[in-house]
This record gives C-alpha cells, sequence and structure tokens, in this order.
C-alpha cells in the first residue's frame, strides 16, 4: 500500500536510522546481530537489495567492520551497526580506517555495559570508548541524536562528515532513541545536501594517495579498480601510502595531520541545540535520551520561576569545548546529566576550567533519568 | 606541488621503468626493493609463482584487489604493483569480503601467512570457504609466527621448536586443506617453494576456478622455523620439502605405510556450488523483478 511512500511515519530510532542511511546513499551493510541494534540489520537485510544494494551478515563483529573498509575502498558508502560488545570488538578496525582514512560509518546503540551487561537497558557508558576505544591517537567523530528525526538527519549528517573528511563516523545511539517510537516527517531528497568523497582529478600514475597541501588537509580518494593501484596499509606511511615506519619526521607528520583534521576543526563541527540559555544563570547539559528528560525539566522549571536552559551537544566528538566555554562565562552553574559516571561531566569540567561551578547528576542502574530528577538537581543547584 | 608528506615518487618506486611490463616487473613496486623478508625465505617464491600464474592468465591488473594480513608473508601486498589493501593480523579475508561483495566484478586474491589465517583469522577463513565466494586464497606456510620472531603456529607439527615452545610443542596442527574443504571450499590445493613449477599450476586453477579456491603453499623459514628444528639453512628446508612432499596421484599407488609422514600436494579437492556474490545478485534480481510486478512496495 502507498502508505510506506509517505514522508510522515510512526517509527523506531533504529528504522529511522535505516533511512537517513538509505537516503545518504549507504549501498553496502555489514553487520552481526545485537540488541539493540539489530533492526537496523533486519531492515537493511530487506531494503538494500531493492535499491542495489548489498547486505551481508558477517561472522562477527571485527569482520563486518573490516567488510564495510574493503567496500568503502571500491567507492561505495558502507555502514555497520551494533552495541557494547560488538562496538568492543570493532575498535581495532575502526582504527584501521582511522588511519588509512576510509570512510564509514558505524553506529553504535549504546547498551548497559560492561560486558553482557543488561542488553536491552539503556546507558551512555560508551562515549570515552567512541572517542578513544582503538589504541593509538586517531581522528574520530561521533553524533548523538536526541529523537526518532535526529536519527534519520544525523546518521545523513555521519555519512557527509565521513565522507568529506575521510574519517569513521559514529552515530552513538542509546536504546531509547533506537526502539522509541515517533511520528516523524522524514525530509525528502530535495531537502537534504548530500557530500561524496572527492575522487583525485589526476590520471594513475600521477595519484599521490596520501597527499596534501595544508596540514589538515584531506587528500582525495581513488577507487579500487579505477587503474589507480595504490597501497592501503595500517602502517605509518607515505605519501604513495607505502610504509615508512622508520621515519620519525614522517611520522609526526601524518599522526598530526590526521588528528587536526577533525579536532582543528572543532568550531565548524560543532552542533548544539541551546534552548533558553541567553538569560540563564543554570544551564542543563544533556545528550541522547536523557535530553528529553533535560528538555522536560527545564520547562518545568521555567515554569516555577527558575532562569534555567538547556544545551544539547549533537555531535560529541570532537567535544564542542569552545562553545561550552563561552557558554560557561555567563552562567552561575552547568550539570551535566548523563546514564553513565561522568564522562561528559569530565569534558565540560576541563573546558570550564572553573569559570563556573559543574554538577553531575548520573543514573547507572539502566534506567533512564527522569525529568524529576533533573528538576530536583536544578533546584538544588540554583 | 607543495608537498608535506611526500617522501617519494612514482619515478622511484619504478613506475616509469615497468609502465610498459617488461616481464613480471611490471607487477612490481621494485621502488619498494629490497623487500624484508630474510635470505632463503620462501615466502618470495610464491610471490613469484603467483604473478606467473597471474601473468599466464593475462588478468587486467587494474581489475585486481590483492589483500593481505599482517606478517612477514603480509607485506607482500606492499610489493605488487596492484590495488592493494594490507589489513589487520587475520582480517584479510574479511576486508577481502566486503571488497568482493561492493564490486564483484574485480578479482580479489588474500595473501596471507599460517598464523594469520588459521589462527587469529581461522573464523574468517572457515566462513569465507563457507559462503563459497570467489575469492583466491594462497596461504604462505611457513609453520611458524615468522614476523614476531618464531612463535608456534596452529600448523606447527606437534614436537616441533618455538620460542613459545621451548619443550616441544604439545599443540596438535591443523590440516588446513582439510578444514577449507570440510568448511566448503570448491578448489583445495597444496604446493611447496620446492616444487615451484607445480605450485604456479595450482595457483593458476585456483584463479580460474568460480568460488572459494585455497593453495596451501608450504614456505621455508630458516630463520625462525629451520634454526631450531635441525632444518640448518634454507637448502636443507628445500630439500625437505623435496623428500616429504608426494603428489596425490602418485600417492594413490602408494603403500599407506609410506605415507605416513609425507605431505599430499597438487590438487586435492575441486566441486561445485553456487557462488555468493551470483546468488546475492539474484536475489537483487529477485527482489527487483518482484517490485516491478507489485509486489513491493518500493
Ligand atoms: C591483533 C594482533 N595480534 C598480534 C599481532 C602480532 N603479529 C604480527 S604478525 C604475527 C604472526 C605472523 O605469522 P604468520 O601469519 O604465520 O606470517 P609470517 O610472518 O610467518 O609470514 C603476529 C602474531 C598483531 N600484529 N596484531
Amino acid at each position: 500500500m502507498a502508505r510506506v511512500n509517505t514522508r510522515t511515519r510512526f517509527i523506531q530510532g533504529n528504522e529511522a536510522c535505516t533511512e537517513g542511511a538509505l537516503a545518504a546513499g549507504m549501498r553496502f551493510f555489514a553487520g552481526y546481530p545485537i540488541t539493540p541494534s539489530t533492526e537496523i540489520a533486519e531492515i537493511l537485510a530487506e531494503r538494500l537489495p531493492r535499491v542495489g544494494g548489498t547486505f551481508v551478515q558477517m561472522e562477527d563483529e571485527i569482520s563486518s567492520m573490516a567488510a564495510v573498509i574493503g567496500a568503502s575502498l571500491t567507492g561505495v558508502k558502507a555502514m555497520t551497526a551494533t552495541s557494547g560488545p560488538g562496538f568492543s570488538l570493532k575498535q581495532e578496525n575502526i582504527g584501521f580506517a582511522a588511519f588509512t582514512e576510509v570512510p564509514c560509518v558505524i553506529v553504535n546503540v549504546q547498551r548497559k555495559g560492561p560486558s553482557t551487561g543488561m542488553p536491552t537497558s539503556p546507558a551512555q557508558g560508551d562515549v570515552m570508548q567512541a572517542r578513544w576505544g582503538t589504541h593509538g591517537d586517531h581522528p574520530v567523530i561521533a553524533l548523538t541524536p536526541f529523537s526518532v528525526l535526529e536519527a534519520f538527519t544525523l546518521t545523513v549528517e555521519a555519512f557527509n562528515l565521513a565522507e568529506k573528511y575521510r574519517v569513521p563516523v559514529i552515530l552513538l545511539m542509546d536504546e531509547v532513541i533506537a526502539h522509541m517510537r515517533e511520528r516523524v516527517e522524514l525530509p525528502g531528497p530535495e531537502d537534504l545536501e548530500i557530500v561524496d568523497r572527492r575522487k583525485p582529478a589526476v590520471k594513475p600514475g600521477e595519484y599521490y594517495p596520501y597527499d596534501v597541501e595544508e596540514e589538515d588537509g584531506v587528500p582525495p580518494m581513488a577507487v579500487f579498480g579505477e587503474g589507480y593501484r595504490f597501497h592501503v596499509t595500517g602502517l605509518y606511511h607515505d605519501a604513495m601510502g607505502y610504509p615508512a615506519t622508520g621515519n620519525p619526521r614522517l611520522a609526526d607528520q601524518l599522526i598530526r595531520r590526521l588528528v587536526r583534521k577533525i579536532e582543528g576543526r572543532v568550531e565548524e563541527l560543532t552542533m548544539v541545540d541551546e534552548v533558553q540559555t541567553e538569560d540563564a544563570k543554570v544551564v542543563v547539559v544533556a545528550y541522547g535520551s536523557v535530553a528529553r528528560s533535560a528538555a522536560r525539566a527545564v520547562r518545568l522549571a521555567r515554569e516555577e520561576g527558575y532562569r534555567v536552559g538547556l544545551f544539547r551537544p549533537k555531535i560529541i566528538w570532537p567535544f564542542p569545548a569552545p562553545r561550552v566555554r563561552k557558554l560557561a562565562a555567563r552562567v552561575e552553574g552547568l550539570i551535566v546529566t548523563e546514564m553513565n559516571m561522568g564522562q561528559v561531566f569530565r569534558e565540560v569540567e576541563r573546558a570550564v576550567q572553573g569559570m563556573a561551578k559543574v554538577d553531575l547528576v548520573s543514573r547507572v542502574d539502566g534506567e533512564l533519568i527522569t525529568p524529576v530528577e533533573v528538576l530536583t538537581a536544578i533546584k538544588e543547584v540554583y | 606541488m607543495p608537498t608535506l608528506t611526500r617522501q617519494v615518487s612514482r619515478g622511484e618506486t619504478g613506475w616509469e621503468e615497468t609502465g610498459g611490463k617488461p616481464g613480471l616487473l611490471g607487477y612490481l613496486r621494485t621502488g619498494m626493493m629490497p623487500h624484508l623478508w630474510c635470505p632463503g625465505c620462501g615466502h618470495g617464491i610464491i610471490m613469484g609463482a603467483f604473478l606467473r600464474a597471474f601473468d599466464r592468465l593475462g588478468w587486467d591488473q587494474d581489475e585486481t584487489i590483492i589483500v593481505s594480513g599482517i606478517g612477514c608473508s603480509s607485506r607482500v601486498t606492499g610489493y605488487l604493483d596492484f590495488d592493494t589493501l594490507h589489513t589487520t593480523h587475520g582480517r584479510a579475508l574479511a576486508f577481502a569480503t566486503g571488497v568482493k561483495l561492493a564490486n564483484p566484478k574485480l578479482n580479489v586474491i588474500v595473501l596471507a601467512g599460517d598464523g594469520d589465517l588459521a589462527a587469529i583469522g581461522g573464523n574468517h577463513l572457515i566462513h569465507a570457504a563457507r559462503r563459497n565466494i570467489n575469492i583466491t586464497t594462497i596461504c604462505f606456510n611457513n609453520n611458524i609466527y615468522g614476523m614476531t620472531s618464531g612463535q608456534f603456529s596452529p600448523v606447527s607439527p606437534t614436537g616441533s621448536w618455538a620460542t613459545t615452545t621451548p619443550y616441544g610443542s604439545i599443540d596438535r596442527p591443523f590440516d588446513l586443506c582439510e578444514l577449507v574443504r570440510a568448511a566448503g571450499g570448491t578448489y583445495v590445493a597444496r604446493g611447496t617453494a620446492y616444487h615451484v613449477r607445480s605450485l604456479t599450476g595450482l595457483i593458476e586453477k585456483a584463479l580460474k576456478h568460480k568460488g572459494f579456491s585455497f593453495v596451501e603453499a608450504l614456505s621455508q623459514c630458516p630463520t625462525y622455523f629451520g634454526r631450531r628444528n635441525q632444518l640448518h639453512n634454507a637448502v636443507d628446508m628445500l630439500l625437505w620439502q623435496k623428500e616429504h612432499a608426494v603428489n596425490v596421484r602418485a600417492a594413490t599407488r602408494m603403500d599407506p605405510e609410506d605415507l605416513r609422514d609425507k605431505i599430499l600436494i597438487g590438487e586435492l579437492y575441486r566441486s561445485e556450488a553456487p557462488e555468493y556474490t551470483e546468488e546475492y545478485a539474484r536475489i537483487r534480481e529477485q527482489v527487483r523483478q518482484k517490485a516491478r510486478e507489485g509486489d513491493l512496495v518500493q
């Protein structure tokens, strides 16, 4: 029936994520089932062959991540989706993608860890893992949606950023957003800006796969099978992509460029939703599903006459520290509320540098933080 | 062109000299030489056998992707003038599966070591075989972890010596060919660095085979395996291969007693089964056909 064709839908975050991925041009998915991300794989198994794409269920999360990188090298937009234990397994190859600059998107629907934890309960305990899960300094981007609609729009954004900066982008969802259903009006193709990776303008034989002119540059990327005959390696490499492990100067340049490529663009990458922060004395910092409770608490507090606001990062890595710092300069207190023991809290403290008081409201029992809990904290801090 | 990180140019890597393909040099990044393999190592012989087999087929270098893992053998991708992917330890087949599925028109070849393919990558090996995906895998089997200086691998013979089996190995080795066959691979062969002509022929057949093809190529590591196992140099090791390898066809006429300490070489198994990327293409076509008929809403 035509209903499916309309843009108004009543769907889960996981489904919205698949719609966003398909709208962004994703045509390759490799994954391994794990709650609470499994719907993404199931939906894409059905949808991808219909649009000429490829779905594959691999033998584990390690191989899923590897297959995604292999597919991306053939010029296809590729992604995988997982949760906690699977995200841990993907880390080595996420580092490979970051280091070799292969665009890809990794969805991690956070569930309560550590270990097998509480497979069906929400958490936000993988914030630091998203940043530092793989060994060594490296660049990464992580986005964190707070609604079903944002699960769509930020998935599109994840692909755009991956393609633009040749970097793995992590969509850090949580169980609540993934499984919650909302009525959404999905943007159509005409409303979306879609970015594709830049291809080399030179002929094979003149192509230096990792040559850049700027010290934070993003090199154009050739496609496997088009005659460029380039080498991709997880070893430190030169402009040709060939191993150059004995060259400290080159090693220094490469890793600094890779990190600068993302960290150096923190201001332009910052995506934050600020609500009623202009006159606020206290601001709640929240992301993902917790931001929904925080938004409600802020509304309730306003009704009671408290001057409070909400600061909601949609991008969590690179952390929007400059914006937090600006905010800290004009408020008295910040309340960070999250379903972990203070992962963003410490980032906020670091950004604030003592300019404002920073408090933490955390919940780590597998239950979503409620508006009342945030409201109570607001009243205590105010 | 201003550069920050450029260190080599095509000229220096031999691109110009080899662009016209004089012999096998056209397949090599000669600027990457000297290679890192030790004197007497068998890996170069196997690489040569692969290149000769590839050359005989006359396949297009530009439509061929070579994928490796991590290890001495896996460094081979750096020397080959193709699109090459030097991945993470054990994962070559998983990366290769992504390449092949995303673009089935490409020839995808995996070159890696016994540790890489059979230990850390064992799961990917059996699953690639099970899918019967059209990828050719050549295992450079030197019975040891060369890159990390001589620890035992899952194919090191019981009783052999390695840095991590200082009292002799109690581990039982895999028969990789039996493993791949049992897992669903449809072309399985074994050769040795000594019997290089036959090895070349086996690789050629493996490349031509549609489906998952696997060639176990016995290599020699005089540095780490030989020294500890009373095979004092590469010549001793090659002679060992000569004396212990028996062609499967000859073996059928031999007394089982005489075969006890022998290794079978040649084409060990071949069959036909649906190939994975073709099966997926079929599904895709079927789904689209249904959509055209209006059964499915796009
Ligand atoms: C995840 C991981 N574990 C361990 C290593 C260390 N390592 C590098 S190569 C290697 C073994 C190589 O042996 P093999 O695959 O047989 O190849 P060879 O060097 O003998 O050719 C090991 C254990 C690694 N690089 N990555």
